[in-house]
């Protein structure tokens, strides 16, 4: 059986599949940790995209995108979480749409 | 570009492990699918001739982020969690939105690759010079043209530390304070 070669579309489209995977976790579920996880996959599929797209073009600044990128990811969970701690402190639980009560 | 044997069991699992997340109800079941999606894109990375930013995911991602993550989740958030979980009526609206923004972006991955990054016969881009995304090569780059972002990234994690330890004291004494002039006022 021989597979046929995988192109640059197909690692793009696997992408952008884990993306709306993650999107789909943002918009859907309430538990503020899962809402921070699925931030995180879709970030981790932006890098997909971008490691795929540096090796297609041969450009290893793609790369570089993805180091500055993890980097901005480690700053968000570290802060996300501690806000979500920070919540569950104050209103013993960490749903996402209880937040809404903290503006006013 | 990527050998088929490795690319279709790679996608496979990591399509798995990030529908896993998605949908977990145990939050410490969430991490560790968590830590299979990143354990295959790191294995992607090196698929993809990035070996520097493979080794940086494992290190970072399945490693840092996800301590962080398990030892919150251990801290706070052990309890399950029913699903679907209540979002009040906006589930159809949302799935609709994630089903077409994923098309959208499928369309745009399969349809918008430079030409410079394929053959004309193929399709296959061209095989990248010898050392690429190795840490000499990324390093070379990242200290000479990218010099600056570095600078600006030392900043931003220092601000990221300093705001989580604000965050995490107002959450104590401050807040303590807060709580009681509100108690006091009712």
């Amino acid at each position: 059986m021989s597979l046929s070669p995988i192109l640059p579309a197909h690692v793009l489209v696997l992408s952008a599949v884990l993306f709306s995977i993650g999107a789909s976790g943002v918009l859907l579920r309430r538990n503020a940790i899962l809402v921070l996880m699925s931030v995180e996959l879709m970030l981790n599929a932006v890098n997909i995209a971008l490691v795929a797209t540096a090796r297609a073009l041969g450009d290893i600044d793609g790369q570089l995108f993805v180091f500055f990128s993890l980097s901005v990811a480690a700053a968000e969970v570290a802060v996300g979480l501690a806000l979500v701690v920070a919540i569950y402190r104050s209103l013993g639980r960490t749903d996402v749409d209880d937040v809404g009560a903290m503006h006013g | 570009m990527i050998d088929a044997v490795i690319f279709w069991p790679v996608a496979a699992l990591s399509v798995a492990a990030t529908l896993a997340v998605v949908t977990a109800r145990n939050l410490v079941h969430a991490a560790l699918a968590m830590v299979v999606a990143f354990a295959m894109t790191a294995v992607l990375y090196l698929a993809l001739s990035a070996a520097f930013i493979a080794v940086v995911q494992v290190i970072v991602y399945a490693g840092a982020i996800m301590v962080l993550f398990v030892f919150v989740v251990m801290l706070i958030g052990r309890h399950d969690v029913n699903l679907p979980e209540p979002i009040g009526g906006r589930r159809g609206l949302g799935l609709a939105a994630v089903i077409s923004l994923g098309a959208l972006l499928a369309w745009a991955g399969a349809s918008g690759v430079p030409a410079a990054a394929r053959d004309p016969l193929d399709g296959l881009p061209p095989p990248p010079p010898d050392g690429f995304g190795s840490p000499a090569a990324i390093g070379e780059r990242l200290f000479r043209e990218w010099v600056f972002p570095v600078e600006v990234v030392s900043i931003l994690l220092l601000a990221a530390i300093l705001g989580v330890i604000v965050v995490a004291r107002s959450g104590g004494l401050r807040g303590r304070a807060i709580e009681g002039q509100a108690e006091a006022g009712e």
